[in-house]
């Protein structure tokens, strides 16, 4: 499958999810989900095309949370990056976790400098502090003048 | 309820030169289960990075490991130039593959000199390292420092290598390849290493799709991944090599994936070098003036795997965004599968065997008040008590001269 018929295909099988799907630049493709779909679709790229997960970008853009998941294809050298976009006001959507233990570093990570909680996640501690961290300091989160 | 006895290693252990914390939890002498904390070492550069200019962040990616100084920054540069859709000259691109390529050989064999140290088997160790040494004098020969190049800039490299060098870089390299040569016959013929790791920390094409695991780690276990030869980038595409899989899954397989990668990586610099005396052009880059705004994944092929940036750009002359993944963020995982059910002792070496590094792994600093959870130092609070107590140590040593 080359990169336009994999693009095409994403937009058939999921036409109600997905939100946009482009070819970024050579052998990239961005595509913007629904956050109830993230599980759905990350299920089918992971076991029915085989697509490794490479890791999951956090991100404040103050309007609101986004998190980016990048996933590969080896033997076509692509790069899917499946963006999802949560709330602040309910930071929350389904972990991966449960689907490739890969996810669980970077979730608990993102859980950690972000705020975002994992649903369904099965141990949601936090990756690279102690105990003794701030409670509600975020530090990847940007602040807002209200 | 049975008890289990929790055996400790780390998070400061002799062995390991970096702080991590493995909780082995054992029955007998048999590992039933493992947990690992992390975050003893971590440096906030994904944070820091957003305060640099795009050119400044090369020389703090560069700092995230000390081995692989090369593998951080062509990644980001790969990202970057995704972003400003730059054509990087061949020249550069064979230089930068030369430089990538010595650093593979020289972390393959720091590894196996650490694997041979972590069995009790020094003479590997003094070997490997010795033979290490050389190409460690390339690097100076060629970037002018002995570790964290500064070869690389958006566009192509800092440095050409000389003509009179070319000479010198392959004198070298033949001196490596028969000793290189003689130690792996060593290790893989012999039978101490042959008990000690085979059959040991066994990976399974399973475990490693289930964990998404990269590089040697993946490669010794049947799993025919290399992102130099999936998503071309660089020279590689210019060049005859073939990528090493191995299929048994164990650290005696890992260590001659290593060992046959050393081999691969002199034969492209050999290529490469005979490629840039041949080659006419003389441009090693080329001037980006702006970069646009835009969003830009870059990965390159790291000695332990695959290196992975994502850089947001917003316009501005710094990164909105600064995503890095290092190899071993999602190889130190699989210890889950290759450490349970072994004997302590083989447990460290499984340990050892993906070649960890912590210091990839981790990106942080901070100290907080326990009780009252207030913060109490942060970065800026930590670089103003070191230089105060610097000023206090040069000021009393002062007084007692005079």
């Amino acid at each position: 499958m080359d990169t336009q018929e994999f693009i095409d295909f994403m937009k058939f099988k999921f036409k109600h999810n997905v939100l946009r799907a482009y070819l970024r630049y050579r052998n990239r493709v961005l595509i913007d989900l629904e956050k109830d779909a993230l599980v759905k679709v990350a299920t089918f790229l992971f076991k029915e095309l085989n697509f490794r997960f490479i890791i999951a970008t956090g991100l404040d853009n103050v309007k609101d949370l986004e998190i980016t998941y990048h996933f590969s294809n080896d033997q076509t050298g692509l790069v899917a990056n499946v963006r999802v976009r949560i709330p602040r006001k309910k930071p929350e959507v389904e972990s991966l976790t449960p689907l490739f233990v890969a996810a669980d570093w970077i979730e608990r990570e993102m859980h950690e400098l972000l705020g975002i909680n994992f649903l369904n996640h099965p141990n949601m501690r936090s990756l690279l502090s102690g105990d003794n961290w701030g409670e509600g300091e975020y530090p990847y989160r940007k602040p807002i003048r209200e | 309820m049975k008890e289990k006895t929790i055996i400790p290693v780390g998070p400061y252990h002799p062995l390991q030169e970096e702080p991590e914390l493995f909780k082995l939890y054992c029955d007998g002498e048999i590992v039933t289960d493992i947990e690992w904390e992390t975050g003893y070492n971590h440096r906030g550069i994904e944070k820091i990075n957003e305060s640099k200019t795009f050119e400044q962040v090369f020389f703090v990616v560069e700092r995230i490991c000390g081995i692989c100084s090369t593998s951080h920054p062509y990644a980001y540069a790969n990202a970057m130039e995704e972003i400003a859709q730059v054509k990087v000259p061949d020249r550069a691109k064979y230089i930068r593959t030369i430089v990538a390529e010595l650093e593979r050989i020289h972390s393959h064999l720091l590894w196996v000199g650490l694997a041979g140290h972590f069995i009790g088997y020094n003479t590997v160790f003094m070997w490997a390292w010795k033979y290490r040494e050389p190409i460690l004098d390339l690097f100076e020969i060629i970037t002018g420092n002995r570790n964290s190049y500064a070869m690389f800039k958006i566009g192509g490299v800092r440095r050409d290598i000389e003509e009179k060098d070319y000479s010198t870089i392959l004198k070298i390299l033949d001196r490596v390849k028969p000793k290189a040569e003689m130690l792996m016959k060593a290790v893989i013929d012999d039978p101490v290493i042959h008990l000690r790791t085979k059959g040991v920390g066994i990976l399974t094409k399973q475990d490693i799709l289930d964990y998404c695991s990269v590089g040697p780690t993946a490669r010794a276990s049947g799993v025919d991944i290399d992102i130099r030869r999936d998503d071309p980038y660089g020279a590689y595409p210019l060049v005859n090599w073939k990528v090493i899989v191995v299929p048994e899954g164990d650290v005696f397989a890992k260590a001659v994936v290593r060992f046959l990668e050393i081999f691969e990586s002199i034969s492209i610099i050999e290529q490469c070098v005979e490629k840039l005396r041949k080659e006419s052009q003389s441009q090693i880059d080329v001037k980006v003036k702006e970069i646009p705004e835009g969003n830009g994944a870059g990965r390159a092929e790291a000695p332990r795997g695959e290196v992975f940036h994502y850089v947001i750009a917003d316009g501005s002359n710094s990164p909105a965004r600064h995503k890095i993944r290092a190899p071993s963020y999602v190889n130190v995982a699989t210890f889950k599968k290759s450490c349970v059910g072994q004997t302590i002792t083989d447990a460290t070496l499984a340990l050892a065997a993906v070649d960890p590094c912590y210091c990839c792994t981790e990106r942080m600093a901070h100290v907080y008040d326990s009780r009252t959870r207030q913060r109490l130092l942060d970065g800026r609070a930590l670089i103003q008590l070191s230089q105060q107590r610097t000023q206090a140590l040069k000021k009393n040593l002062s007084g007692k001269n005079t």
